[in-house]
């Protein structure tokens, strides 16, 4: 069978499960594809040995009442994973290799998947362009020195350039869906709680959220099905009724009420942006959603909020690398020296900055006006979002501020970079529920995304209202394979 | 509460100074496993023993609450009569250092478990109350060992995240008498509760103590030095007599006192400047954003109070009331909570009063001797009740009771045995006492002849030379009674 790597993932599984295909042929085509596009530098480390070998054991005994029967699949290297290196895309666990494996990659090798390798990241995913990464940046397939966005920048980049079927990434602000709107792919920010994270890197605790990203919202809401569950090893794991997201997918949306922030609509944001959320609107009218306008007030303080939030909460849990138990360690003449000297050389620039805006304000005298006042503005936030469900379903927003920009053209501009997650931190910070979905091109040729953002726990509806908008649009991807030579 | 003879104070030329002492009690919680780990808590562990990745802070391991560690903060908060707070909230307190693997220790600093509550204390001049502030739980760091090596520092993380309460006192302390008697009384308590044991050789009860001075009947509080860590009553007593005098001669020097954190060097016996409050770390306090606030119900509380054993205070009340104990008798039984399990058992099948005097006599003294606890008593509750009885029924006297009574300090044997084996048992029967009598009398003629003319006091030498013939197993009160009418 040709052309196995375009497959969705529902062909995949279903072509598994009749036996069109078996685990190896899939494994093999995909890890092949991969080899021929190591310009892309989606892979920091790399298990196709390994994979092969678990396809051929799978195809052996294969247990086809699995929901990712024998499917090979490449993660973002945030999770770590038992016996295969973990490097969260930093210097200082360049050597560091797990005993153990995430709740939500266990997850999805006991539904029968098959890890292919780990896929690069902005340090600590901390980065909008991958380019924070110690393995170097990533090549957006759409075109050559195309940042693929970030910080799952390797995962948007995997799953558009078909080196893997469907892959997880890490959402702390925007992690998943700007990669997803940068690449033309569907990711979704799960609620906060509906993913454990235990056994993922820490960012910031209070923001970091798992989801999948796929290359339709079927696929995604296929693997939410496997890596939604309630784990007792994460204390903000969240007991509730999960949905069999795939299973319950419909494209009948009609009479949903969307919501259309007025907020939203940010000074010096692209006319293509804003024509594309005008047809985001035509096509949910289309579906037979009811559009109503409302207002979320505090939306202007969302993106300092999150600069102040997930940094201070990053400044702690970064504290742990200190090359005493695990990982770089640089010599020093005494503890506070080899302290210094190996979080100067095993940090890069752009965490660097933020562990130093993290802990300047959690500083006492500095707690109350930054941090303090942070937490009480997220509070705001998440009530104007809940007001705002009072009367709608969901909310329809574009993903980025702008399609996917070029290597290096922000690097030396922290604030335009962090801009880019304006519209997508607010969901962080009230812990909801977002997806984007590709939804056209700008006039350059790349790929713009819509966002739809749920009510807590409510994965189900925006998922089918991407599902169904997602025909209306008939997005077309424009691969090249530019890459391959 | 009294002002007098016992009033702790330091005089310097005309001017009386009064001490003020706080006490932050580091209590290492008794369970099986750690405060957000499942890792054991053994002492005495080989290094790196009872590591779980939570422990040694691997990436992306994250926190999770031990109830049992939750309900013993709250009993130990019913125990000192505090407010339990239905909500808690644990704060990350961020420093570096090898042996704080997170980066962070897990501490509850805004919001605590337990809120104020109070100690009675029982002092020579009558009782006085302590207050406390509030009762949080934490997480311990892990050791450093400096000496091991010449240059390297080894780190053993076995204590790594063991459960502690930390127990604030209000500044309520005026000597080194109470701080004695209240760290005593709070691990009195503790040990009834089953909550920590209270060993301060092992680490299990620690203390920063806090000291300043004020002249006598001042109001205003003085500026406070904190001595870090001292590691048993002896020398928390020294270093607060230290620090107090040091702070009373800058005092009268003219210079201020700074406020800062000081170390007490046990070989020097003074205490040394450890950190200004200028160089104080900046621990970052925040909200750990791993665990979600700690939430107990008031059925939950109610639960935990009826499970309350009863209590020191209460106990010694009982005993005064029931038993008519002295409130000295009652303080030095109550005071620990394995001395009351054996008096209660010894008295259940013996008379109180004997049982109370062989305790706290006979019993304390030959256990401290030989260097034991009342656990490891040889003597048991019910032997001691046997001996008890031997002498209530006359079958020994005390002074025979004593011989046996080292007999079963070599080993817990049966005091019937012992009186049966070495034919202790005591000559009663009046026939032979007489002529036991008789002939004390026929061999002392002369001395019978002077009593008789009026020199009574030879009445105890015939005593003395009929318990001694009789191998001091004669009954006294009969040979007191023969004597007489026989003389």
């Amino acid at each position: 069978m040709s052309d196995i790597t375009k497959q969705s993932l529902s062909e995949l599984v279903e072509n598994i499960k009749s036996k069109k295909l078996s685990s190896s042929e899939v494994t093999k085509a995909f890890v092949e594809r991969s080899e021929k596009s190591k310009e892309l530098n989606v892979y920091i480390t790399e298990d196709y040995a390994n994979a092969l070998d678990k396809a051929k054991r799978f195809d052996e005994k294969p247990n086809l009442d699995l929901k990712l029967p024998g499917i090979p699949m490449a993660v973002k290297d945030l999770f770590c994973t038992r016996d295969l290196r973990t490097t969260a895309g930093s210097k200082i666990l360049n050597n560091f290799v797990p005993t153990y494996e995430s709740t939500v990659t266990q997850n999805i090798w006991n539904e029968g998947a098959i890890l292919m390798g780990k896929l690069n990241c902005d340090e600590f995913a901390m980065g909008s362009s991958n380019e924070t990464s110690f393995f170097g940046n990533v090549q957006n397939p759409i075109d050559k020195n195309l940042v693929p966005g970030g910080s799952s920048g390797g995962s948007s980049s995997a799953v558009a350039a078909q080196l893997t079927p469907i892959t997880i990434g890490t959402d702390t602000g925007g992690s998943i869906r700007q990669p997803a709107s940068f690449t033309g792919t569907v990711g979704l920010k799960p609620t906060y709680g509906s993913c454990s994270r235990y056994g993922i890197v820490a960012f910031a605790s209070s923001l970091d959220q798992a989801g999948p990203m796929a290359q339709n919202v079927k696929d995604c809401a296929l693997l939410q099905d496997v890596i939604s569950t309630y784990d007792e090893k994460d204390s903000t794991s969240i007991d509730f009724k999960r949905n069999e997201y795939g299973k319950e997918l419909t494209k009948d949306i009609k009479g949903k009420k969307i919501g259309i922030p007025k907020e939203y609509r940010v000074d010096g944001m692209p006319k293509e942006i804003e024509d594309l959320w005008k047809k985001g609107i035509e096509y949910a009218k289309d579906c037979g959603a009811e559009i109503i306008d409302i207002s979320l007030p505090h939306t202007n303080y969302a993106l300092p909020t999150y600069y102040i939030v997930a940094p201070a909460e990053a400044s702690s849990n970064l504290a742990r690398y200190d090359g005493v138990k695990y990982g770089f360690r640089a010599e020093g003449e005494n503890l506070i020296d080899m302290y210094e000297k190996t979080r100067s050389e095993g940090f890069g620039a752009e965490v660097q900055r933020r562990i130093m805006i993290g802990t300047y304000v959690l500083s006492s005298g500095y707690y109350d006006a930054y941090y303090l006042k942070a937490q009480k503005v997220r509070k705001l936030i998440k009530n104007d979002f809940d007001d705002a469900y009072k009367k709608v379903d969901a909310i329809l927003t574009p993903s980025t501020p702008s399609s996917a920009f070029k290597i290096g053209e922000k690097t030396n501009d922290p604030v335009s970079m962090y801009l880019n997650d304006i519209f997508t931190v607010p969901v962080n910070l009230a812990g909801l529920p977002g997806i984007s979905i590709p939804a056209g091109h700008d006039a350059k040729g790349y790929p713009l995304g819509l966002q739809i953002i749920g009510k807590a726990f409510d994965e189900q509806n925006i998922l089918n209202i991407a599902y169904a908008m997602e025909e209306k649009i008939n997005f077309q991807n424009n691969i090249t394979d530019w890459w391959i030579k | 509460m009294s002002k007098n003879k016992s009033e702790y104070l330091i005089n310097r030329h005309d001017n009386q100074y009064e001490v003020v002492i706080g006490l932050e009690v580091h209590a290492q919680v008794i369970s099986e496993s750690k405060l957000f780990s499942t890792s054991a808590t053994k002492f005495g562990a080989e290094p790196n023993t009872q590591v779980s990745l939570v422990d040694a802070a691997f990436p992306g391991m994250l926190p999770v609450i031990n109830e049992y560690c939750v309900k013993q903060a709250i009993k130990t908060g019913i125990g000192l009569k505090a407010k339990i707070n239905n909500r808690s909230v644990f704060d990350r307190k961020n420093y570096f250092y090898a042996d704080l693997p997170q980066g962070y220790q897990i501490s509850q600093f805004k919001d605590p478990i337990v809120g104020e509550g109070k100690v009675i204390l029982d002092m020579p001049d009558g009782q006085k109350e302590v207050g406390i502030e509030r009762l949080h739980l934490e997480q311990d760091a892990g050791k450093s060992i400096h000496d091991l090596d010449p240059k390297n520092t080894f780190v053993d993380l076995n204590r790594s995240g063991v459960a502690l309460m930390e127990i604030v006192s209000k500044p309520d302390l005026r000597s080194p008498d109470e701080v004695n008697a209240y760290i005593k009384k709070l691990r009195s308590i503790m040990r009834y509760l089953g909550t920590c044991d209270g060993n301060m050789q092992e680490g299990s009860l620690r203390a920063d103590v806090n000291v300043s001075v004020r002249k006598k009947g001042s109001k205003d509080f003085g500026t406070r030095c904190e001595i870090k860590n001292v590691n048993s009553i002896k020398f928390m007593q020294m270093a607060i007599e230290y620090e107090a005098n040091r702070q009373v001669d800058l005092i009268e020097d003219g210079q201020k006192i700074d406020q800062e954190t000081r170390l007490f060097d046990t070989k020097k016996n003074e205490t040394r400047s450890m950190r200004s409050k200028e160089d104080a770390h900046d621990y970052r306090y925040f909200p750990d954003p791993d665990l979600l606030p700690l939430e107990v119900s008031d059925d939950f509380i109610e639960k935990l109070k009826s499970e309350i054993p009863e209590l020191p205070d209460e106990k010694k009340k009982r005993f005064i009331e029931k038993f008519k104990l002295s409130p000295y008798e009652a303080n030095i039984l109550v005071s620990d909570i394995e001395t009351s399990n054996y008096f209660e058992n010894v008295i259940k099948k013996s008379d109180v009063k004997l049982a109370t005097n062989w305790i706290i006599v006979e019993l304390f003294a030959a256990l401290n001797e030989k260097n034991l606890e009342i656990t490891e008593s040889p003597i048991s509750a019910g032997n001691l009740s046997k001996l008890i009885n031997l002498i209530k029924d006359g079958t020994i006297s005390g002074k025979i009771a004593k011989t046996v009574f080292e007999q079963m300090m070599e080993g817990d044997k049966d005091p019937k045995k012992i009186v049966e084996e070495k034919g202790l048992k005591q000559e009663s029967d009046p026939k032979a006492l007489e002529a036991l009598i008789d002939k004390v009398i026929d061999d002392n003629r002369d001395k019978a002849t002077e009593y008789k003319s009026g020199k009574v006091k030879l009445f105890g030498f015939f005593v003395g030379q009929v318990m001694k013939v009789s191998g001091g197993k004669a009954n006294p009160q009969l040979v007191n009674e023969i004597l007489k009418k026989k003389l």
